[in-house]
């Protein structure tokens, strides 16, 4: 079995076997790969990259070249295609992130989210003690150069989730390292670094 | 340029087994003309096919007899993308073809001329169900993969559903399901320049010892413009003028206009393409709609398809966008089919699937690659038992 990150691990727990997986911006495929050996999933990545598409190809994957900002989920995919719909560490760079969590609960079943958390206790300390936008391990760049331009919070995802219907099926908060401490259960959205969320359309 | 293949030898196959046509037609016999490159395997497992686009012929690698190199020489051969060392790889010439295959500047056994006008209109699927007896006459089962760009593109879909068990992989690229009526409409003024050219003598040119010169240089100008981008014309010619003052007459003013003529002189003189051939490839292109037989519906189209498949297209292309690639890859996705998908960056129009980069090179391999991973896990000890053969 590849090695793969802790991040992917947890999101591997989630996962029912021989389930159909979409991975949005999957990259190299590590984790779509690491589904299919492990759980016996089929499905597809997507991913704008080229030298990640090729490395997805050596890979054996299905890979679609895609960019996520295009909107174009419903045209290739139809409602309900997928038992899960994952997405690691986009959703904040994407140009609207809320038009594209409707697409992907429309092709999915389930949706399996993660992102970084804006509302960590460092990142409010920087802007309220130093006045500057935040950098720190999980976010490291300028404010002029980040990729991330939809930065929220875990209670802002989750607003948006109330807001559209979208009932939040597991969530998981760990640090930048992907390990759970007993704070980071206690005030998640001041000490967790990096969410892991599981949603689906609520059931009328 | 390195051609590790050195010179290639075409073969013929003659098939005396009758051909009856999608139009009704039968051809009593026919001849293809084909190359091949490289070593077929022991259990026949490594066999490509790959297919040629309007203009083009199956000289796809490695020198001619006038020591001229195939026009995908930079993706095969030894340790290229579709490497000869473990693949062994066929081209022929299309049905209707010019350069050796029956066509229309072939005799016609029963009148005892060349056929000219009088060959029978052939489409993709006559040129597939004629492949498919050279795939029989060369031992090969299955393919372990079809390749085809533009018109080829379209010939390795119709071989998907046409065989579906014939093939174990189809990479289509710069191709569509079929054409719109913009490509449709470039047909047919190519065509038109062609037959009302005053030496086309309707088709039978031939007969008079002449060749509709003026008309093939016009049809391949145009489609020449269609095979290149905005950007790309902009970045080569420009407003780029022969000579520093204005002329303000009807000789070549503009550089563009000078590469264009140069191109149709030279496809209707040194490449001696034959008009009715012309005529027969843009007319098969436009009756290509393989998904007219199933309601329209090109995902049921592709329901019985079992190949994998890689779909490639450009981004400059606009004969054929990559939104018709996106057709087929709905259509592929909606039967849930094992299917990559690659959107190549080029400033080449749809020429870019005959040229180098990087981007599809690395992808090519990639994917060759892992059809190699396929074939290969018994081919050590056959290879031996090859070599103990001989």
């Amino acid at each position: 079995m590849s090695q793969i990150t802790p991040e992917f691990k947890l999101i591997s727990e989630w996962i029912k076997p021989n389930s159909r997986v979409l991975d949005l911006g999957c990259g190299d495929g590590q984790l779509l790969q690491h589904l299919i050996d492990t759980y016996g999933v089929t499905g597809y990545g997507m991913e704008i990259d080229s030298f990640k598409n090729i490395q997805a190809i050596e890979k054996g994957l299905n890979v679609i070249q895609s960019d996520l900002n295009s909107h174009d989920l419903c045209d290739y995919f139809d409602k309900d295609s997928f038992d899960y719909v994952i997405m690691t560490q986009a959703l904040q760079v994407v140009s609207r992130p809320d038009e594209l969590l409707e697409d992907m609960l429309a092709i999915g079943k389930q949706i399996i989210i993660t992102f970084p958390n804006f509302g960590h206790w460092r990142n409010r300390a920087q802007l309220l003690f130093k006045g500057h936008m935040p950098k720190t391990d999980t976010l490291p760049y300028h404010w002029y150069d980040t990729p991330n331009i939809h930065m929220c919070t875990f209670n802002d995802f989750e607003a948006l989730c109330e807001e559209k219907d979208i009932e939040v099926v597991a969530r998981t908060v760990v640090n930048a390292e992907h390990r759970r401490t007993l704070g980071m259960s206690i005030a998640p959205n001041w000490l967790g670094e990096v969410a892991l969320y599981k949603v689906q359309r609520k059931t009328p | 340029m390195t051609i590790e293949l050195g010179v290639i030898t075409p073969q013929t196959l003659h098939i005396e087994q009758p051909l009856t046509l999608s139009s009704g037609s039968i051809l009593p016999r026919y001849d293809l003309i084909y190359e091949t490159y490289g070593q077929l395997n022991a259990s026949a497992s490594n066999g490509i096919l790959i297919c040629h686009a309007l203009s083009g012929d199956h000289h796809v690698a490695g020198l001619d007899a006038n020591n001229k190199p195939g026009w995908w020489n930079d993706y095969i051969g030894p340790g290229k993308p579709i490497d000869t060392d473990h693949f062994f790889v066929v081209c022929s010439n299309n049905l209707g073809g010019c350069h050796g295959s029956t066509g229309p500047t072939t005799l016609n056994p029963e009148t005892g001329k060349v056929y000219g006008p009088d060959f029978p209109i052939v489409t993709c699927r006559d040129w597939v169900n004629s492949q498919n007896e050279l795939r029989k006459h060369l031992g090969i089962n299955q393919w372990a993969a079809l390749i085809g760009g533009s018109m080829g593109g379209m010939q390795v879909l119709q071989w998907a559903i046409d065989y579906p068990d014939k093939l174990q992989h189809a990479i289509v690229i710069a191709a569509a399901p079929k054409l719109s009526a913009q490509n449709i409409a470039f047909n047919e003024v190519a065509r038109r320049a062609i037959m009302t050219d005053p030496d086309f003598h309707e088709g039978r040119f031939l007969e008079h010892k002449t060749v509709p010169k003026q008309g093939l240089a016009q049809a391949r100008m145009l489609g020449h413009l269609t095979y290149l981008s905005d950007d790309m014309m902009g970045a080569k010619f420009g407003r780029e003028r022969r000579k520093d003052e204005l002329q303000y007459n009807y000789e070549v003013e503009f550089q563009v206009e000078s590469y264009l003529r140069y191109q149709g002189e030279k496809f209707a003189t040194t490449q001696n393409f034959d008009a009715n051939t012309y005529l027969l490839m843009t007319k098969a292109l436009d009756y290509f709609d393989p998904a007219s037989e199933f309601d329209h519906d090109l995902s049921k189209t592709l329901a019985q398809t079992t190949a994998k498949f890689l779909v490639i297209a450009f981004t400059t292309d606009w004969r054929f966008a990559p939104a018709r690639s996106h057709e087929i890859v709905k259509a592929l996705l909606d039967n849930d089919t094992d299917v990559s998908y690659a959107e190549v960056e080029s400033e080449h129009g749809h020429d870019a699937f005959l040229l180098r980069n990087e981007h599809y090179e690395g992808l090519f391999r990639a994917y060759m690659q892992r059809i190699i991973s396929e074939i290969t896990p018994l081919d050590p000890l056959i290879f031996l038992n090859q070599k103990a053969d001989k």
